[in-house]
């Protein structure tokens, strides 16, 4: 029976969650194609094999574990040729990646060496036969595409956030492989990693999102998103292309069609009148909340609930709500 | 403005009646970087592309901007196979003694991603995806990139592949003098050898509708409904 890789991304020692999120999607693939096994593969420093069994939770039966003193940090063409090599090694229906920042650098590389085609940025996926179907949204979002994906390992890369990851408990099996090539002889090398705000949640993984826009009128008015983005506890703040051009905020924190495409539970639109370019990376969010004080707004055409009137009045109004909220519970 | 937007009569394609080529956001950082280093440290800029003959007006656009030179990869559909594709370029590129090979970091289009890493290892050629900023010294270069919550730093030897994110340089307009220059500016046409496609576009279909929006109240005197739809209704409280 044919197996699924799934490769599990890590950085700085720890697991992502996009990590569980491509197991989960392997687990499913594999129960839903005869129940082949799942096999995560985790590359890093030294330490990392302590991650294997995290693994297992979400659904790995084996572990394959690259440890080496070279692999602290991201090393595209060790990645590349590790991946490949065990891809090449047989027996794999096909390999799931994140389609994060690493996940889209690092699957084309693999697919390329293979010489075999990628599905990248997937929102869903179904096995059928000797054949992969995946859906992929494209143009600026507006249409979905539904692919057909040939040939032996069907590669995909998932869009984080667009599988919920499940616990499927088991003990994996781990297996040590070397790297397939000496990280020392590698080309390229990461001489350098910022971490922005190390308690800064990233947007790929919050399930809560607090977004502003120009509705804000200025940079320091961004206190009221962060406010209510703290009183949630658990939320990440993004914002649009108007203030990230206008620097309110760093580029990163750009959601849209040229920044980051997300699919919180819950999205809160502050002052954002929801240009067709931020609607193409939030629009497949569970929950949208709009606030804005035009009503012909087109943020309230996709928003679920939508409240028009003054976000300087509405927001402190909504921060201290949910503080209580949480509180009561 | 909302574009004319429509999926063709064979459900796999977009009406292309009123679409325009144009570069693609992410190119046109590319090509503005390209256009800086020259002026910088000299060499030439040529612009590639793959597809039909439309493709032409976007490849003179680019050496109005100040490319020296233009090819066009024939192929009258291009697939959408990224690895196709890079057969393609890689075929063009291998012996051009290129130093440093662009691209945007994703088509705005198909929005795959995946070309230009994948030309990248089929020429053999060290590459960095997603690049914000970039410095070139001695034949070597340094590259930042964003991610997730971070940034990493990258060094790597010329020749190199790299794709180029947002923020790295706003592309200029094109003078009139650089469109009258354009005109005469060589423009070769070869056939695109491209790769055997396996991933084929099934079926195009406009994203499941959300509900449609609904407004719940006007004011701060709206939040207590909205606390109370999040956690009823959403369950997400």
């Amino acid at each position: 029976m044919a197996s699924i890789l799934a490769f599990a991304e890590a950085r700085t020692g720890d697991l992502r969650k996009v990590a569980l999120e491509t197991v989960t999607a392997a687990r499913q693939a594999a129960d839903g194609s005869g129940g082949g096994e799942v096999h995560a593969m985790l590359i890093g420093g030294p330490g990392i094999a302590a991650r294997a069994e995290m693994l297992g939770r979400y659904g790995a039966d084996l572990v394959i574990v690259v440890e080496d003193a070279g692999l602290q940090h991201y090393s595209p063409e060790v990645f590349t040729a590790t991946l490949a090599e065990r891809l090449r090694s047989g027996g794999y229906r096909a390999a799931f990646f994140p389609a994060s920042a690493q996940g889209r650098d690092l699957s084309p590389r693999v697919a390329a060496k293979l010489k075999v085609s990628l599905a990248s940025d997937v929102t869903g996926f179904e096995i059928e036969g000797d054949s992969v179907v995946a859906r992929h949204p494209a143009y600026t979002g507006k249409v979905i595409v539904t692919l057909r994906l040939k040939g032996t390992p069907a590669l995909l890369s998932l869009r984080p956030g667009s599988i919920t990851a499940t616990e499927q408990p088991r003990t994996a099996r781990v297996e040590k492989m070397a790297p397939a090539m000496n990280p020392a002889d590698a080309r390229v090398k990461v001489t350098e990693l910022t971490q922005r705000g190390a308690t800064k949640l990233d947007l790929g993984e919050a399930s809560i999102i607090v977004s502003g826009g120009r509705g804000l009128r200025a940079a320091e008015n961004f206190k009221l998103v962060e406010d209510l983005a703290a009183a949630f506890g658990n939320a990440a703040v993004g914002a649009t292309r108007a203030v990230t051009d206008d620097g309110w905020r760093p580029a990163t924190d750009q959601i849209g069609q040229t920044g980051r495409l997300v699919s919180p539970d819950l999205y809160i639109a502050v002052g954002i009148s929801g240009a067709v370019q931020h609607l193409a990376g939030m629009r497949t969010a569970r929950t949208i909340v709009a606030i804005n004080k035009d009503k012909d707004a087109p943020i309230f055409k996709i928003a679920d609930y939508g409240i028009v009137g003054d976000l300087f009045e509405i927001v402190p109004r909504l921060t201290a709500e949910i503080r209580k909220a949480r509180k009561d519970h | 403005m909302e574009m004319r937007f429509s999926i063709a009569a064979d459900r796999k394609s977009l009406d292309s009646a009123g679409l325009k080529y144009e570069i693609g956001d992410f190119d046109g950082y590319a090509l503005e970087l390209g256009l800086q280093l020259v002026e910088k440290q000299g060499g030439e800029v040529v612009v590639l592309s793959v597809g039909p003959d439309g493709v032409q007006e976007t490849l003179r656009k680019g050496l109005a901007m100040g490319a020296a030179r233009a090819v066009q990869l024939k192929a009258d559909v291009v697939p959408f196979d990224g690895i196709a594709i890079a057969q393609a370029l890689a075929a063009e590129l291998k012996d051009g003694g290129y130093d440093l090979i662009l691209f945007g970091r994703m088509a705005t289009d198909s929005a795959n991603g995946t070309v230009g890493p994948m030309t990248a290892e089929l020429l053999g050629l060290p590459c960095v995806t997603s690049i914000s900023q970039l410095e070139i010294a001695e034949g070597r270069g340094t590259a930042r990139r964003e991610l997730e919550g971070s940034a990493e730093s990258m060094q790597f030897p010329l020749p190199a592949v790299l794709t180029i994110d947002e923020g790295i340089a706003r592309p200029r307009l094109a003078s009139l003098k650089g469109i009258m220059a354009a005109k005469k500016k060589p423009l070769e046409v070869r056939p695109a050898q491209l790769g055997e496609a396996h991933l084929v576009v099934e079926s195009m279909a406009l994203p499941a509708d959300r509900p449609p929006g609904r407004i719940i109240g006007e004011g701060a005197d709206a939040v207590p409904e909205l606390l109370r739809l999040l956690q009823n209704e959403a369950k997400i409280l």
